[in-house]
C-alpha cells in the first residue's frame, strides 16, 4: 500500500497571532512552526501501516522553502520520502489541486490529511482532493483499518460515531483518535540523522487559480472586564446570567 | 437566482441549525434582492421553514437518502443549485455540513468559505468574515467564483423570525451508483445525551477536579441546565473522560451561548477552541488563573463547594421560573 500524508506547516499552538502590511499578512516573526496536530495523528497512524503492513509512507507539503524543517521532522518520525510543491498555499482549492496531482502521479492508495489545519481552519483540502480525483472520502476519522483493498473507518459524528466501509483509493480527514496522544512519537537522534539523508523532492506547481482570497485580517476585540461574583453570593451569578447575559 | 440553503434534518425533523442557516440565507437574499430556496432531505413537515424567511422548499423524499451520505447529499445539492440557478449556497458547520461542503464545492466549481460568523459586508464581490487561526483572529475572505458556498458557524447568527409564504416542490435528484461507494455499517450515538455540537450550554471540567470520580457534580450541574458536558485535554488524555468530550484547539470547537469552566486554568489552546462561546463563566480557586482574563463572569473558590451549591440554586431558580 502506498500512503501519502499531507502535512500542513502551522504556527505552534501557543503562538500569539499578529498581522503585518496593514493587516493583510500573517506576521511570522518569532513564530515557531510545527506539523499541524491533526496531520501528526495521521502520520503516526501511517507509521503503524508501514511497520505492521509494509506500507510505504510519503509526506507532502504545498509551500515555500521555509516549510522544509517541518517536512524533515516528518521524515525523522519515519516517513520514507518528502515532497514539497514549491508554491505558496494560496487557498484550499489551490492546495487541493496541487495535492491531487501528486496523488495521481504517485498512484497512492491512501491519502491521509487532517480534518482541519489550525491556521487557515478551512476544513476543506482532503474532501476537495477526493472530489478532484474521484476517490472515496471519509472526514473526522477517529479509527482506520485497511485489509487488502477495503478500509473500515470510524467517523466522529455530532454526538457519537459511525463505522463506514469504503474501498481504496481513499482520502481521510483525520484527527485525534486515529491514534492516541500517547502514541505520538518524538523523533530520536537516529531518526533525525536518517532524515537528513532521505529524499526531499521539490516539484513545480500546476497552474491554477485560487477561488478565495483573505483580503484582510482582524483580531478579536479586547474583552471587557470580567465581573467577579463572591462565592457566597451565587444568586447574583444566576441573576446576571438570566437578566444581563440572558443565557439561562 | 435564489439563495439556496441546505436544511439538515434527523429522523424527519429539522435540526436547529436548519433554522439558523435559513435565517442567515434570508439576510443574504435581502441584500441581493432575491428569495430563499431550501433543500430538505426526508423532512416530514417543512412548514416551519416559512417562519425563517424560506420562500420555497425543494423537498427530497428518497429512502436511499434516509441516512446521511456525504457524496449523495452533495450530488443532490449540486443538482438543486443548478436547477435554481443559485449563485450563493448556505450551509452550517455540523459534522455533516463539513463533510459534504468540500465535495459540493468541487462539483460546482464554487469557492467555499467555512466558519463564517456574520452577514457579508458586500455581496458583489462577496466578502465574508470568517474565523481563522482557531478563533485567535478573523479573516475577511472574498470569494471570486460565479457560485459561492458559505459555511455559517453555529450560533454566530442566531434565529431570526421572518415569516413569509412558503411553497413546496417535490424534487427527485438523479443519483448514481458512484454516490453510494462509502457506506455506513453501524451508528453508535447516545440518544438521550445533549451533544457538545447541539448544546446551547456546555459545562466543562479540568484537571482541578482531581479525578474521574468527581464528575458527578459536573453532570448534575449540566443536567440541571440541559447542558452538554466537556473537558480539557489532559482530562481526556488521562482517560478521566472520553475523547469526544475534549474541547479546545485540538479538540472539539465550542460555540455555545454559555460555557461554564470548572477547574480549568485557561491555557491558550483551550481558550482558542471555546472562545466563540458568547458567555463564559469561570470557577477556579486560583484568582490568578488566566481564564479569568477571557471570561465574562468569574467565581474564585473551591469547585467542590461552589458547584453543588450552584446546582441547588439553579434548581430553585428553574422551579420558580418554570
Ligand atoms: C499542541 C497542544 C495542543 C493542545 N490542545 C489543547 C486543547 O485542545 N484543549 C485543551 O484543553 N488543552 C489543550 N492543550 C493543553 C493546554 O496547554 C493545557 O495544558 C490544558 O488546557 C490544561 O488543562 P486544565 O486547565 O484542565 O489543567 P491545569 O492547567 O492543571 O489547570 C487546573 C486548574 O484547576 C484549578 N483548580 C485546582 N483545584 C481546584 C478546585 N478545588 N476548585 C477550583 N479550581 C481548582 C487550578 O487553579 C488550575 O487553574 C494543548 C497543549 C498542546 C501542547
Ligand atoms: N499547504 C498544505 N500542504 C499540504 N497539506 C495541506 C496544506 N494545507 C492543508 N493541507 C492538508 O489538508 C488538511 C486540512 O487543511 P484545511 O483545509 O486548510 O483546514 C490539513 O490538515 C493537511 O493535511
Amino acid at each position: 500500500m502506498k500512503i501519502l500524508v499531507c502535512i500542513s506547516h502551522v504556527p505552534d499552538t501557543t503562538s500569539k497571532i499578529n498581522f503585518s502590511e496593514g493587516d493583510t499578512k500573517f506576521d511570522t516573526n518569532g513564530v515557531q512552526f510545527v506539523i499541524n496536530p491533526n496531520d501528526e495523528f495521521g502520520l503516526t497512524r501511517a507509521m503503524w501501516f508501514k511497520e505492521k503492513q509494509g506500507a510505504t509512507v510519503d509526506v507532502v507539503n504545498v509551500g515555500g522553502p521555509e516549510t522544509e524543517p517541518t517536512l524533515r521532522k516528518a521524515l525523522a518520525i519515519g516517513a520514507d520520502t518528502a515532497i514539497r510543491v514549491d508554491t505558496p498555499a494560496t487557498d484550499g482549492i489551490y492546495v487541493a489541486k496541487q495535492l491531487a496531482k501528486v496523488v495521481q502521479d504517485g498512484n497512492y492508495d491512501l491519502v491521509i490529511a487532517g480534518r482541519e489545519s489550525i491556521d487557515y481552519n478551512g476544513g476543506m483540502v482532503p474532501g476537495m482532493i477526493a472530489a478532484l480525483i474521484g476517490a472515496n472520502f471519509v472526514n473526522t476519522c477517529i479509527n482506520l483499518e485497511v485489509e487488502g483493498n477495503e478500509a473500515t473507518v470510524i467517523r466522529e459524528i455530532d454526538g457519537g460515531k459511525e463505522t463506514l466501509k469504503a474501498s481504496l483509493p481513499l482520502v481521510i480527514g483525520g484527527q485525534k483518535g486515529i491514534v492516541q496522544e500517547s502514541d505520538l512519537r518524538i523523533p530520536n537522534m537516529r531518526g533525525i540523522m536518517q532524515a537528513r539523508k532521505k529524499p526531499l523532492n521539490v516539484i513545480q506547481p500546476v497552474e491554477t487559480n485560487p477561488e478565495t482570497e483573505a483580503v484582510k485580517f482582524e483580531k478579536p476585540a479586547p474583552k471587557g472586564n470580567i465581573k467577579m461574583i463572591d462565592s457566597d453570593n451565587l444568586d447574583e451569578l444566576i441573576n446576571l446570567l438570566h437578566n444581563e447575559a440572558k443565557v439561562i | 437566482m435564489s439563495v439556496l440553503v441546505y436544511t439538515e434534518s434527523e429522523e424527519g425533523k429539522f435540526k436547529k441549525t436548519a433554522f439558523e442557516v435559513a435565517s442567515y440565507a434570508k439576510g443574504v437574499a435581502d441584500m441581493m434582492g432575491t428569495t430563499v430556496t431550501a433543500v430538505s432531505f426526508n423532512a416530514k413537515d417543512t412548514s416551519e421553514l416559512a417562519q425563517y424567511g424560506v420562500n420555497k422548499v425543494l423537498k427530497i423524499d428518497n429512502d436511499k437518502l434516509s441516512k446521511f451520505n456525504a457524496e449523495a447529499y452533495a450530488d443532490a445539492l449540486k443538482q438543486a443549485t443548478e436547477k435554481e440557478g443559485a449563485k450563493v449556497v448556505v450551509l452550517g458547520q455540523t459534522a455533516n455540513d463539513k463533510y459534504l461542503a468540500p465535495l459540493l464545492a468541487v462539483h460546482l466549481g464554487a469557492g467555499y468559505a467555512s466558519n463564517v460568523v456574520e452577514l457579508p459586508a458586500n455581496t458583489d464581490p462577496l466578502q465574508v468574515k470568517r474565523t481563522a487561526f482557531t478563533n485567535k483572529a478573523f479573516s475577511i475572505t472574498q470569494i471570486s467564483t460565479d457560485v459561492k458556498i458559505v459555511g455559517l458557524s453555529k450560533n454566530a447568527f442566531g434565529l431570526k423570525e421572518n415569516p413569509v409564504e412558503l411553497s413546496e416542490e417535490e424534487f427527485s435528484p438523479s443519483l448514481a451508483s458512484e454516490d453510494f461507494k462509502v457506506n455506513v455499517v453501524s451508528v453508535d450515538k447516545a440518544a438521550d445525551k445533549v451533544t457538545i455540537a447541539d448544546a446551547e450550554i456546555v459545562v466543562s471540567g479540568g484537571r482541578g477536579l482531581k479525578g474521574p470520580e468527581n464528575w458527578g457534580m459536573i453532570e448534575d450541574l449540566a443536567e440541571t441546565l440541559g447542558a452538554a458536558t466537556a473537558c480539557s485535554k489532559p482530562v481526556s488524555d488521562m482517560g478521566w473522560r472520553p475523547h469526544s468530550e475534549h474541547v479546545g484547539q485540538t479538540g472539539k470547537p465550542v460555540a455555545a451561548n454559555l460555557y461554564i469552566a470548572v477547574g480549568i486554568s485557561g491555557a491558550i489552546q483551550h481558550l482558542a477552541g471555546i472562545n466563540a462561546s458568547k458567555t463564559k463563566v469561570v470557577i477556579n480557586n486560583d484568582p490568578e488563573a488566566p481564564f479569568f482574563k477571557a471570561a465574562e463572569y468569574g467565581v474564585v473558590g473551591d469547585a467542590f463547594e461552589i458547584v453543588p451549591k450552584l446546582t441547588e440554586k439553579l434548581k430553585e431558580f428553574k422551579a420558580n421560573n418554570a
